[in-house]
């Protein structure tokens, strides 16, 4: 027997995905004019909520699920914003060129859920964001390996807590060490297993990692680096199918009652291939969020973009992960819906917090060739600014919010906070800031 | 309830009931008040949720950290002695809370 399909209203713009990114967007569009009928449509079977809480604060029973909901359902109301929880979209199907006067696709089409529902719209969005890697490895199907990306993972995690004494945290990424800082604070016994040489190899420079390792170390939590594991090891009796530790290669076995994979994201670019749409780790779009069919937009984690930080090489390409990213993509994206042109500039930054550790990153380190280390010990301050050939582009910030906030508006204003002064951890960042134009002439 | 009375850099007021509980940012982020953007949703990371506080309602409140402080200083609109980030101001019984959002927040 097969179900009816149903076939919505057509909307003015589709929003695929209902998260930071596809959010943003609904409530940018209305700020900027758009007047035509949005619908916001996701997968998950929540109201819209913010994620960054999922391995911290609402982990250790800090917030509950009502803090982390962006608008209440009066916001979307009144604001004509459709909200459709629990549909997935399989397959899109844009509407044939010619609608235009001048025979080009207007980037209209119709979206079809899972469930046969079709979804009729005039414009589309893809927000649909990354899952979680998954791990290829021996015994990964057992009952107690987990991932977290979305709300349901955080509370399959959270029921599970009870029996676990001991957790193997696999990566020591962002979201691995953040959830290894939680579960160590709720009394279990943690280790992490790292592959590579260091902790957040892939967003913090060495200085940062060994911080992050001698705190984390010193806290109590087991970190492995180098860790090479063989398999998950399945329990016995009572404890058969679900996970009882994890076997590395020279034969010890590190006893984990959950085992909590972290090894990073990958983008959900399955729709755009379908569609045809320019993919690359990311559907790839232009300066103004547009992808590469030249209608629909694409915003957030799943947008492969033009580096927006001013003065990055031309034709240097980056897939961002953070809500700051999805916020600010968002905009230009409405922006482009409404007719303005505005290029994607700004200032990534990111946060995470990791037991008493308070980290906060200001712009990207990428191609940089010398770092400053600020250390003061007695406080518990420490930052690491990055410099590309003498020009600050980047700094990591542990407990130290007045380094991030100079270095981020200096980024800002396009300043530059000279090396051999900033080496200085009495000396205030934000009384160093120099206008680059002057440091040229004086040069 | 407890209301919160929120006024742009313009002037205009928007008067909102408020749970007690939330903070004073999570109430305005959720009613979609503007002048509030709350970047870090409440974890004290981004300073976009700066507001000042009526001058004869700031002894009213909680003490704020120093690590707020300190955030304070990176405000986009300059911080003055009524100055504090919203998302670390909890909603109590009865209050009755005048703030207003500066110009920009980032
Ligand atoms: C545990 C955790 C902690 C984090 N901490 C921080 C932090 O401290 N700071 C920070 O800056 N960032 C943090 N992040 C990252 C941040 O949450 C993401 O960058 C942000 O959520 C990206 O938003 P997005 O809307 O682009 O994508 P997502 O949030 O991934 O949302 C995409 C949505 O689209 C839906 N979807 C996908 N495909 C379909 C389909 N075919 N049909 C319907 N719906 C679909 C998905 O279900 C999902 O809800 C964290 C992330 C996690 C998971
Ligand atoms: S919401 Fe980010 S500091 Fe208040």
């Amino acid at each position: 027997m097969s179900t009816p399909t149903t076939e919505r209203a057509e909307t003015g713009l589709l929003i695929i995905g209902a998260s930071q990114a596809g959010v943003q967007l609904a409530v940018s569009l209305r700020g900027t004019g758009f007047d035509e009928h949005i619908t916001l449509l996701g997968e998950e079977d929540h109201r819209p909520y913010q994620r960054p809480a999922l391995s911290k604060e609402f982990l250790q029973d800090k917030v509950d699920k009502e803090n982390l909901i962006f608008r209440s359902q009066e916001y979307w109301d009144e604001h004509d914003i459709e909200l459709v929880k629990g549909a997935r979209i399989e397959r899109i199907e844009k509407n044939a060129p010619g609608g235009d006067a001048d025979g080009s696709p207007d980037g209209s089409g119709v979206a079809i859920a899972t469930d046969g529902t079709r979804y009729p719209f005039r414009r589309l969005a893809l927000a649909v964001g990354a899952r979680a890697r998954r791990l290829q490895i021996e015994g990964a199907e057992l009952d107690g390996v987990v991932y977290l990306r979305s709300a349901d993972d955080a509370l399959d995690l959270k029921a599970r807590l009870g029996d676990v004494q001991d957790a193997v945290v696999v990566g020591g990424g962002f979201i691995g060490l953040e959830a290894a800082c939680s579960l160590h604070g709720m009394g279990k016994n943690v280790a992490v297993m790292e592959y590579g040489p260091r902790l957040v190899g892939r967003a913090v420079g060495e200085d940062t990692s060994e911080y992050f390792l001698q705190a984390h170390r010193g806290r109590g939590i087991d970190i492995r680096l180098g860790a090479r594991m063989k398999r998950f090891v399945e329990g016995t009796g009572e404890r058969a199918g679900k996970v009882a530790g994890v076997e590395l290669e020279d034969g010890t076995v590190v006893d984990a009652q959950l085992v909590l994979v972290g090894i990073g994201v990958v983008p959900n670019t399955e729709l755009a291939e379908q569609m045809g749409l320019a993919v690359d780790n990311g559907i790839v779009v232009d300066r103004h969020a547009v992808a590469s069919d030249g209608t629909t937009v694409a915003v957030g984690d799943v947008a492969n973009m033009p580096n927006p930080l001013p003065g990055a090489p031309e034709g240097e390409r980056i897939r961002l992960e953070s809500v700051n990213n999805a916020i600010e993509h968002a905009k230009i994206a409405a922006y482009s819906l409404t007719g303005r042109q505005e290029e994607y500039a700004g200032i990534p930054w990111f946060w995470s917090n990791q037991a008493d550790l308070k980290l906060q990153i200001a712009g990207l380190t990428l191609g940089y060739d010398s770092t400053v280390v600020r250390r003061d010990d007695a406080k518990g301050k420490f930052s690491v600014l990055y410099y590309r050939e003498g020009q600050v582009i980047a700094a990591d910030c542990v407990n130290a919010p007045l380094d991030f906030m100079a270095v981020r508006n200096a980024l800002g204003k396009g300043q530059n906070i000279p090396a051999e002064a900033a080496a200085d951890p009495a000396a205030p960042l934000k009384s160093l800031v120099v206008d680059r134009h002057v440091q040229e002439v004086s040069a | 309830m407890p209301t919160i009375h929120y006024t742009d850099a313009a002037g205009s007021t928007i008067d909102i009931n408020a749970n007690v509980g939330d903070s004073v940012m999570e109430t305005a982020v959720r009613n979609g008040v503007p002048g509030i953007v709350a970047e870090c949703g409440g974890s004290l990371s981004c300073a976009t949720c700066h507001v000042f506080v009526r001058e004869d309602e700031v002894d009213q409140l909680p003490e704020m950290s120093e690590m707020e402080d300190e955030m304070l200083y990176g405000t986009t609109e300059d911080r003055r002695d009524n100055s504090r980030l919203s998302c670390q101001i909890k909603v109590t019984e009865g209050m009755d809370l005048h703030v207003t959002t500066p110009e920009t927040q980032v």
